[in-house]
């Protein structure tokens, strides 16, 4: 079922931002910057984009998404629970002893998880071979792989960025939540990180930059990459770490970090307002 | 055992994969750019739109396994064992023993039998960083006959395994008919003077020193280890109550590998002195894989003289 109102894929993304907080808030641990930027992308892919069904959770037609940035599973895990994989109770059983979300996804635990990951840099890999699989079948598949900045440090991703290319995988999509800051601070400074849409056109792919909260803009991205043939794409979405909370937005300390009672009480009043309905 | 006909593992590997292509259309095989050395050439002669060389890059090579299995593949995934059980440790862990991923790693060139290219290529702890992962089986085949057995085997095994292939060629020990069993080694003999437990390259000398210490009234037997994990408690424990000494011998180090797991099985059920040839905690050396054999005390005359002493 594709959602095509704007307004409603707005609330779905403020609704994810919700689940983030109250995940991390009663884990006391994980990560919300990280997941705060990515919910516009995820509630724009699992309601517009996918082609999904959490009736048919292991159907072998439907479309495949890994979480490279694996550390954001609070965004993946309240998006999954909005689609109905599991239900949005279990979200505050995030991190705790027992639970079956974990503090990174676990493909043999949680419904809808397509890939386990969490070691960053490896989920694209698995990305490239779900896309080689469906070229192999013929299957029409398409893989969506969301990848961080920080995690583009890692050498492997450049590796799976060269058998995307050598494979023509036009059914692959990476998109880049492209917020600017990693732990330690601001990605060029870290690692010096510059030029990224340039680095991934010369390994070979269809890159498109647009603002990652923006809806619009990433639906009509996402239709793009999809018309480009012969080539992968990747969407190098323009983020904001911590978005959505005023005091975490543009903070690298916030990278993984949970609110207190008064700071939790601040993010779910500040997120409540921004519904449209509810 | 006729020790003139002799066949390297990786070329077994080669074969068998080929042949399993044909009945098994879900087998893919990936290598990084050593298809000839891994003799993964054979299949992708026959199966060029299931073969795919990614390059040197194991690491990669590791995930998109992961990721062709999730979708219903069977991946044999090839390079040099230093490459896979090394370089891709964590590939190997996170992407594919923690989700318990059907992924076959095949890696050839394991031990000092590599030879000539020296300490850098010769892998001698991938036993002991394989057996240490969760979920993943670890087989260390030693003749022709058990790898083919072993690679059909796989196919129809669901979860992570590593098979741990050699480059010299090394005595065909096994009938075409002998019949194996994942889990369960081969005793050969019932000597009671010691057991020899012994695993790839190593067991053929085991079996050349078997017979040669018959003939100085010497009776040992010899138990072929081929799968490492889950290891054959049962033989381990049987072999330390009817013989009066234990010695592993492995083209390996003695440290975390075979040596290792008959400890590890010894010291909890049956507790018994073991004595452990193999790699000494040093690296290797260049040289002929024959002669690298003597140089580290891996070879018949070796357990000769330990057991003559």
């Amino acid at each position: 079922m594709k959602i095509t109102k704007i307004e409603t894929l707005e609330n779905i993304a403020n609704e994810i931002r919700i689940g983030i907080i109250n995940e991390v808030y009663s884990a006391q641990s994980g990560h919300p910057g990280g997941s705060l930027s990515c919910s516009d992308i995820l509630a724009v892919l699992y309601f517009n984009q996918m082609n999904i069904d959490p009736k048919k959770p292991n159907a072998s037609e439907r479309d495949r998404f890994v979480l490279s940035k694996g550390h954001c599973a609070p965004a993946l895990y309240a998006t999954l629970a909005k689609k109905g994989y599991f239900s949005m109770d279990d979200l505050i059983n995030f991190r705790k002893l027992g639970s079956n979300l974990q503090g990174h996804p676990d493909m043999n635990k949680v419904l809808g998880v397509d890939m386990t990951t969490g070691s960053l840099g490896q989920g694209l890999s698995c990305a490239v071979g779900m896309a080689i699989a469906s070229k192999m079948d013929n299957a029409g598949r398409r893989v969506y792989c969301l990848v961080g900045d920080g995690e583009i440090e890692e050498g492997q991703i450049w590796e799976a960025a060269m058998a995307a290319s050598k494979n023509k995988l036009d059914n692959l999509c990476v998109i880049l939540d492209y917020n600017g800051l990693q732990i330690d601070g601001k990605v060029e400074d870290v690692a010096g990180l510059v030029d990224i849409k340039e680095k991934f056109e010369s390994f070979g792919f269809n890159a498109i930059e647009t603002d990652g909260h923006s809806i619009p803009n990433l639906i009509h991205a996402f239709d793009s990459a999809k018309q480009k043939k012969g080539m992968p794409s990747i969407i190098i979405a323009h983020t904001i770490k911590g978005k959505g909370v005023s005091f975490m937005e543009n903070e690298a300390s916030w990278h993984g970090k949970a609110p207190n009672e008064e700071q939790y009480n601040n993010a779910i009043s500040q997120l409540k307002q921004k519904s449209f309905v509810n | 055992m006729n020790i003139e006909n002799k066949i390297a593992t990786r070329q077994s590997y080669g074969e068998a994969l080929a042949n399993l292509g044909e009945k098994n259309e879900n087998v893919v095989v990936l290598d990084a750019d050593l298809s000839t050395a891994t003799k993964t050439n054979i299949f992708a002669k026959k199966f060029p739109d299931r073969f795919k060389n990614i390059g040197i890059a194991e690491q990669n090579m590791m995930g998109i396994a992961a990721g062709l299995s999730t979708c219903g593949k069977i991946p044999y995934v090839s390079t040099f064992a230093v490459f896979a059980a090394g370089r891709a440790y964590d590939q190997i862990r996170n992407s594919i023993c923690y989700p318990k991923l059907n992924v076959k790693i095949c890696a050839t060139h394991a031990g000092v039998t590599v030879g000539e290219d020296g300490a850098t290529h010769q892998m001698l702890e991938d036993i002991s960083l394989m057996r240490t992962l969760p979920n993943m089986m670890v087989f260390s085949p030693s003749d022709d006959v058990q790898t083919k057995w072993l690679i059909h085997t796989l196919a129809q095994t669901q979860g992570p395994a590593y098979v741990r292939l050699c480059r010299l060629a090394t005595p065909v020990i096994y009938n075409e008919n002998e019949k194996f069993e994942i889990g369960k080694a081969v005793m050969h003999g019932d000597g009671t003077d010691a057991t020899i437990f012994a695993t790839g390259v190593t067991v053929a000398e085991a079996l050349k020193a078997k017979e040669e210490l018959a003939k100085r009234n010497i009776n040992i037997r010899v138990v072929d280890i081929h799968t490492i994990k889950p290891i054959d408690k049962k033989t381990i424990v049987k072999c330390a109550k009817e013989t009066k000494r234990i010695i592993t011998v492995e083209d390996h180090s003695i440290i975390g590998g075979l040596g290792s797991s008959v400890c590890e099985v010894l010291s909890e059920e049956y507790p018994t002195k073991v004595e452990r040839m193999g790699i000494n905690d040093t690296f290797g050396v260049s040289g002929k894989g024959e002669e690298l054999m003597e140089y580290f005390h891996i070879t018949a005359k070796s357990i000769i003289e330990k057991l003559c002493n």
